[in-house]
């Protein structure tokens, strides 16, 4: 048997999606980006929003989110992420735009254009991703550092007296009436990714309904960051950032409107 | 013709407006208007003051330093612009809380006594169309029913009732302006 | 300074009314057919906002009007606005200008089309709320970083204010480069005689399509994706995009200079000032002129592209330039550039919001050029 009969279309079991493109990920091994990055590709896809997606891309490790998910994209400012999608929705409500963002872009530089975007109940998706570190720059401390936890700018530990407490912006955001679905997820293992795909699924369809902003955080690895195996990594996020960020649905407005 | 005005008085007297309706009337009658509030340090304590130019061609400075006519309805406003006024320029002032009368002999002086008439008027709020009566029985730069028209124009539709009241006002004005003309020139 | 001579009846009476020149900036966009405005109350600009807000466009037009949580927000909405073709605008003063200068860059660098408004306030700091001119620097000279520059119109009038807002527009798109309107209190805060320009509708989704071919509007299948970046981390690629910018920026320096004249065909001093200041110095020369001064004024109506070209001209036929300006000497620069002869340039500038009247600037003229003789 050659290869070219192997290769057929009815002997796929799986491939990646239409929408992910040929180019080399500049992401370390064990990088929750990569994971998520597909899972938005096959919801635009299985949604069929390809030529009504626009995406806005963060400054951090996704800043080029751009180069691997082939649809229309922003790339912001850091910080700037949701102002940038709230002016590219109101001028076009016909189309799905949604925000993707690191833990600086969304709960440091850029917290008061994520609470006023939602806020204002702009009609947006976010995802957020939360590995507690500033991957791109070198593993400085992110607003969502966990307490003790060691980067290059505390390297003894996140101290709460010196740097604050980590920041639970996902909570926040699902105290604002402009949120209709704000959830945690993760893409740890097979059964956390298919969660995470039908929260962002979710997200994507409440965006071009109308019900306000929706937040999917995914609390994420950052191997290089951590200075650790990928695996090592999963099991460090379950046994620390799990009981700070607990995964799960904080609000879901569409359940009571489903009751 | 181009006519440089300064109003000024306190703030409340309804300075800015009353500004505003003369320009609007100049515009109804196709000159070229600028309205230009104070607009600086000079705001504090109160006073407000408003130039405003009225020409048949284009208006350059909306700055001034001199006027032709100058509406002065207080103190401050006589002392800052007695001195600004052109040579054989107008000065008409309202007596109302001046304590100290113009001494300029080179232009011509009008007392118009507008705060003393509103304490028979129904509203108090028209002691700037008073003001802008007697300005017009003075100097006629416009004329009465563009100033109507222009008080219609600005005046939102749910204030149109305020019409007639104003344009009493106005009318009184104008009595006495003539009356001010009639008295003369004021002369120390 | 110039404006036409045109009767008040009832088809006309919309459109010639009198305002100030912050509600003329909100009813040209309106009638421009803006798609959007995003900015943060200061003053003294806030009527822009209030106005548009009053006016309610979305109700008309389509025109999206929002109050952003602060200056920041407001230029990155522009900028995502502008990133899908829309013809998008923000206005403010100068503390909430400087706030607004990373995005300047970022909109510089993405070469999208966009208008803003700065109703200058004296600085720097908080400052006062004053007339100034004190930003002429951030504004033709950067302000964000990188090489870029904004196309800088400086209104006189409110006349001017109204047709910016078209003439911003129509530069902008022309050129792929965002237009700023430097305008001053007095300008901002007076009332004057206005023609509105005629309603324009807004342009369809397959006009933007057709003329922005690069804005995200959704990936169809018929083009290869729109991605609006500024990022570019080969260094010989980012050198390209910055010799494209300069390549733009050449055309626009050939093609935009505006000026206006003022009696210098037989003046012997020249004044250059821009916007309101400019009117100052017009009632100056009528002043000086009784007195037998021949002094003319050159007005530079862009600031970015400068006059340079034209000054130097002029500085072959007078004896000195007196720059006039609300600060403490910036456009100078710019004039003694110019210079094709050695003149004297002289300069007379107010500050921290105080505005000079016409006396004033023909003594400083005097001071400079006549009483040292």
């Amino acid at each position: 048997m050659k290869l070219a009969d192997i290769r057929r279309p009815e002997n796929i079991v799986s491939c990646k999606p239409r929408l992910m493109n040929d180019k080399n990920m500049h992401y370390c091994p064990g990088c929750s980006h990569g994971v998520v990055h597909k899972i938005i590709s096959e919801v635009i896809e299985d949604l069929g929003m390809e030529d009504i997606a626009i995406g806005i891309a963060p400054v951090g490790c996704a800043v080029f989110a751009y180069n691997y998910i082939d649809i229309d994209w922003i790339e912001a400012a850091h910080g700037r992420a949701p102002a940038v999608a709230t002016a590219a929705k109101r001028l076009n409500p016909d189309k799905m735009v949604f925000t993707y963002q690191g833990d600086g872009d969304m709960a440091a530089i850029g917290t008061s254009e994520t609470l006023h975007a939602a806020n204002r109940g702009e009609n947006i998706a976010m995802i957020f991703i939360n590995n507690g570190i500033y991957g791109m720059t070198g593993g400085q401390m992110a607003p969502t550092t966990l307490e003790g936890m060691k980067t290059s700018t505390t390297p003894y530990g996140r101290r709460v007296d010196l740097n604050g407490h980590p920041l639970n912006i996902t909570a926040l955001m699902a105290q604002l009436p402009g949120t209709c679905y704000v959830t945690r997820q993760s893409v740890h293992t097979p059964a956390a990714v298919r969660k995470a795909k039908s929260a962002i699924a979710k997200a994507f369809k409440n965006s071009m309904e109308g019900r306000g902003t929706s937040l999917v955080e995914i609390v994420s690895t950052c191997s290089s960051g951590w200075k650790m195996s990928p695996d090592a990594s999963n099991k460090w996020m379950e046994q620390n950032m799990f009981p700070a960020y607990p995964p799960g649905d904080i609000k879901d407005v569409t359940l009571n409107e489903e009751k | 013709m181009k006519e440089e005005i300064i109003i000024a008085g306190f703030g409340g007297q309804g300075v800015l407006s009353m500004g505003k309706i003369l320009a609007y009337a100049g515009l109804m009658e196709n000159l070229e208007v600028t309205w230009m509030p104070s607009y600086g340090p000079e705001q504090r304590g109160g006073t407000a003051n408003v130039t405003v130019i009225l020409s048949d061609s284009a208006v350059s400075s909306p700055v001034l330093d001199t006027y032709d006519t100058a509406v002065i309805l207080n103190q401050q406003s006589m002392d800052k612009f007695e001195g600004s006024v052109k040579k054989g320029g107008t000065l008409i002032y309202d007596p109302y809380g001046i304590n100290r009368l113009p001494e300029r002999t080179d232009i011509n002086i009008f007392k118009v006594e507008a705060m003393e008439a509103t304490f028979d008027m129904a509203s108090s709020k028209t002691y700037n169309m008073i003001v802008l009566g007697a300005l017009l029985a003075i100097r006629p730069l416009v004329s009465v029913e563009s100033v109507m028209s222009a008080l219609k124009k600005t005046l939102p539709a749910r204030h149109h009732h305020l019409l007639e009241v104003n344009s009493e006002a106005i009318h009184k004005g104008i009595e006495i302006g003539e009356k001010a003309k009639k008295d003369g020139i004021v002369k120390k | 300074m110039t404006s036409e001579k045109k009767s008040i009846n009832d088809s006309m009476e919309d459109e010639v009314r009198l305002m100030k020149g912050n509600e003329a900036i909100a009813h040209a966009a309106i009638r421009y057919g803006v798609d959007g405005y995003f900015g943060y109350p200061i003053t003294p600009q806030s009527e822009i906002l209030e106005t548009l807000e009053a006016e309610m466009p979305w109700e008309t037009t389509g025109m999206v009007v929002l109050q952003a949580e602060s200056e920041v927000a407001a230029i990155n909405m522009v900028y995502g606005g502008a990133a899908t073709g829309k013809a998008v605008m923000t206005s403010s003063s100068s503390p909430g200008v400087s706030l607004m200068q990373e995005g300047f860059s970022y909109i510089a660098a993405g070469e999208l089309p966009a208008l803003v408004v700065n109703v200058m306030r004296g600085g720097p700091g908080l400052g006062t709320i004053h007339p100034s001119q004190a930003d002429y620097f951030q504004s033709v000279k950067g302000g964000g970083h990188g090489d870029y520059h904004f196309i800088v119109l400086a209104p006189a009038s409110v006349q001017e204010m109204a047709d910016f807002v078209g003439l911003g527009f129509d530069l902008a798109f022309k050129y792929r480069t965002p237009a700023l309107i430097l305008a001053d209190g007095i300008v901002g805060q007076m009332m004057e005689k206005v023609v509105l320009p005629p309603f324009r509708p807004r342009r369809t989704e397959e006009e933007i399509r057709r003329q922005c071919p690069w804005a995200v509007t959704g990936k169809t299948a018929d083009r290869k994706q729109n991605v609006m970046t500024t990022l570019e981390l080969d260094s010989y690629k980012m050198e390209e995009n910055n010799e494209r910018y300069q390549r733009t920026y050449k055309e626009i320096c050939r093609n935009e200079v505006r000026y206006q004249e003022y009696m210098t065909e037989d003046a012997e001093y020249l004044f250059v000032a821009f916007g309101s200041i400019a009117r100052i110095c017009q009632k100056c020369i009528e002043n000086a002129r009784e007195q037998g001064i021949k002094i003319g004024l050159l007005r530079p109506i862009t600031l970015w592209p400068f006059a340079y070209d034209r000054l130097g001209e002029l500085s072959k036929q007078v004896k000195g330039m007196l720059v006039v300006e609300l600060n403490a000497g910036q456009m100078i620069e710019d004039v003694r550039l110019s210079l094709k002869r050695d003149i004297p340039v002289r300069h007379f500038g107010r500050m921290g919001g105080i505005v000079p009247n016409p006396s004033e600037v023909l003594e400083a003229f005097k001071r400079e050029f006549i009483q040292e003789k």
